[in-house]
């Protein structure tokens, strides 16, 4: 009998420790079908972040680097610089990318490293147990926003795929979101094509993903899901933000 | 190969490039600029990388990125930018990364000031980043010796998978000296199998981390990290102990300030007072057993220990000699230079109490 559906060679057996309805186990697995039909699982070098994605150096079936927090983009010049021949990606979460990182993700999009970023916005710090993000949405309560995030006081929720794709170096950014069937098809093809361009050797890619966190929004799995279409979106609106030629 | 005459500072770039060192990441501050600027010209012309980071921050990440791939990296700053690196550095240790570090020292603490200094001691040799580690801490008095050192840096880095600093100071940076690249006898050094160099199958997965998240784990990576400072200790301590002999008090002393004290031993010689001097050349591992070993000495009354800092060294000093002699210190710092004079005073004092 024909196989119709297997685990991708390109993620290990390890169980994933993710709580249930989180979609960092599905974005793992849109990154690990693109590796394993591009062909590229033995010459990419993946780098995890610190965050709920610590751990995806167990998961990602290839050569990984685990970097401090916000660091990845750094590390990843680092590999890249040395290995420009090899695929090198990062996956990092919105604190990690937005907040602590925000020097290294601007600035190795700005240098047009050949590297794609996998940039995981579910608006609230997950690890460490649900604190305010810079993309935590206004009037959003966190355990560090308890009477929810004011833009006098907190600022406004920061839109990094806009604010990549302003830089000369960015050549692939896309929002997209993993809310229903029809949208993680959606990016699964922004992830290729964001692996596509970083092989082509155009600059810099990265793909934001709208992602879930029931545990720390305190929501049902499918609330959450519900959450990105009704809260998100509109505030994060998907698509392609920059495609060089 | 004959001499040439070079700044500290671009003789330690070159000394890295005639050792393999194809990368380099930094950012610019006083006083060690010529480092990354002779290193943007020369790597391109060798098939080598140079990154100007945004940061120190990121560019002691793109650091252990580059060595976690395996390949012969380094970086240097002074002072202030050391502090921003020390979270590469606690990473770097902790993953067991080999890379070479260059401190040129400036006055502290903060902002400081750009002359040369000695008063990253502890940072370098206690630790400096969050965590049990080591650095191996390198520490030349000449230009030449630190020429040989950046060679012998790097072998160190790669025989034992550590970050290797070379603890300098503004005054090594900057001053002219003839200086010769010889060519040294190559180290038999482990393959880097465990780099992150696309996995074909044919080694285990590479994965480059320091995160041991079961206590038990963590401890038995750390207690093994902690077998090869023994290793470390028993083949790598370099000390030069000049005029010991029959000196009636010893000097400790290190890189610039040891220059310094050498001059003083001939002053004191000619007023009939016996001075040894003992320079560590590995900071960490500290020769504590060739100080102890001259504190046993019947002809040796004391020590002092000279250090442009308030008095860092000098702890090392007097654990070493463990009360078998007194440890005194003496110390300017801030930029400040000791005075071979002010020196000389100083022994003449100790000798009026100890003698």
């Amino acid at each position: 009998m024909a196989k119709v559906f297997q685990k991708p060679e390109s993620l290990t057996d390890k169980p994933m420790h993710y709580c249930p309805g989180c979609t960092h186990g599905i974005v793992h697995r849109l990154v690990a079908e693109t590796m394993d039909e591009l062909n590229i699982r033995q010459d990419t070098i993946g780098i995890a972040p610190v965050g709920c994605a610590v751990f995806a150096y167990d998961y990602f079936n290839c050569d990984m680097q685990e970097a401090a927090h916000g660091r990845a983009p750094a590390v990843a010049t680092g590999i890249k610089r040395v290995h420009p021949d090899k695929v090198v990606f990062t996956y990092q979460g919105d604190g990690d990318l937005a907040s602590i990182g925000a020097a290294e993700i601007v600035h190795a999009a700005n240098r047009g490293e050949k590297i794609t970023t996998i940039f995981i916005n579910n608006a609230i710090y997950g690890m460490t147990g649900g604190q305010m993000a810079p993309t935590t949405l206004l009037d959003q309560v966190t355990v560090t926003s308890p009477y929810g995030r004011k833009a006098e006081t907190e600022g406004y929720p920061i839109r990094m795929s806009e604010m990549l794709a302003a830089l000369e170096g960015a050549a692939y950014i896309e929002r997209v979101s993993v809310h229903d069937i029809k949208h993680i098809m959606q990016a699964k093809k922004a992830i290729k094509r964001a692996f596509e361009y970083q092989i082509a050797g155009k600059g810099f890619t990265l793909v934001e993903v709208l992602s879930t966190c029931p545990t720390n929004w305190g929501m049902t799995p499918a609330e959450s899901l519900e959450w990105v279409k009704n809260h998100m979106i509109p505030y994060y609106p998907l698509g392609v933000k920059k495609e060089a030629k | 190969m004959s001499k040439v005459l070079m700044k500290g500072n671009e003789a330690i770039a070159e000394a890295a490039i005639q050792a393999g060192c194809r990368f380099f990441f930094g950012y610019p501050i006083t006083p060690q600029n010529e480092i990354p600027a002779y290193m943007a010209k020369r790597l391109p012309q060798v098939g080598g990388c140079f990154v100007q980071a945004e940061s120190e921050v990121a560019a002691i990440n793109m650091v252990y990125g580059a060595a976690g791939a395996g390949a012969r990296v380094m970086t240097s700053s002074s002072s202030p930018g050391i502090s921003l690196k020390q979270e590469g550095i606690s990473y770097i240790a902790g993953a067991e990364l080999p890379c070479l570090i260059v401190n040129i020292v400036r006055g502290g603490p903060g902002l400081g000031g750009i002359q040369p200094a000695q008063s990253d001691y502890f940072q370098a040799v206690k630790g400096g980043g969050h965590g049990d580690y080591h650095l191996v801490v390198l520490a030349p008095s000449t230009i030449q010796e630190t020429v040989d050192l950046v060679r012998k840096g790097f072998d160190i880095a790669d025989q034992y998978r550590n970050p290797v600093m070379i603890l300098g100071d503004g005054m090594l940076g900057q001053m002219m000296e003839p200086v010769e690249f010889k060519e040294a006898k190559p180290r038999r050094l482990p393959p880097k199998d465990w780099a992150t160099t696309g996995w074909k199958g044919d080694r285990p997965r590479a994965v480059i981390n320091s995160l041991f998240i079961d206590p038990q784990v963590l401890e038995d990576h750390v207690n093994r990290i902690y077998k090869k400072y023994e290793e470390i200790k028993a083949n790598e301590t370099l000390v030069e102990c000049y005029n010991c002999e029959d000196a009636e008090i010893i000097v400790s002393a290190y890189g610039t300030t040891a220059r310094i004290v050498r001059s003083v031993t001939e002053m004191a010689a000619r007023k009939g007072i016996k001075i040894g001097l003992i320079r560590p050349i590995t900071l960490w591992p500290f020769p504590a057993e060739t100080l102890r070993s001259w504190a046993q000495r019947d002809h040796v009354k004391a020590f002092l220990t000279v250090e442009m800092s308030m008095g860092q060294m000098v702890e090392d000093v007097t654990l070493s000699i463990d009360g078998l002699k007194p440890s005194h210190f003496y110390g300017r710092t801030g930029g400040m230079v000791p005075r071979p004079a002010d020196i000389l005073a100083e022994i003449e004092k100790i000798r009026g109490v100890n003698l």
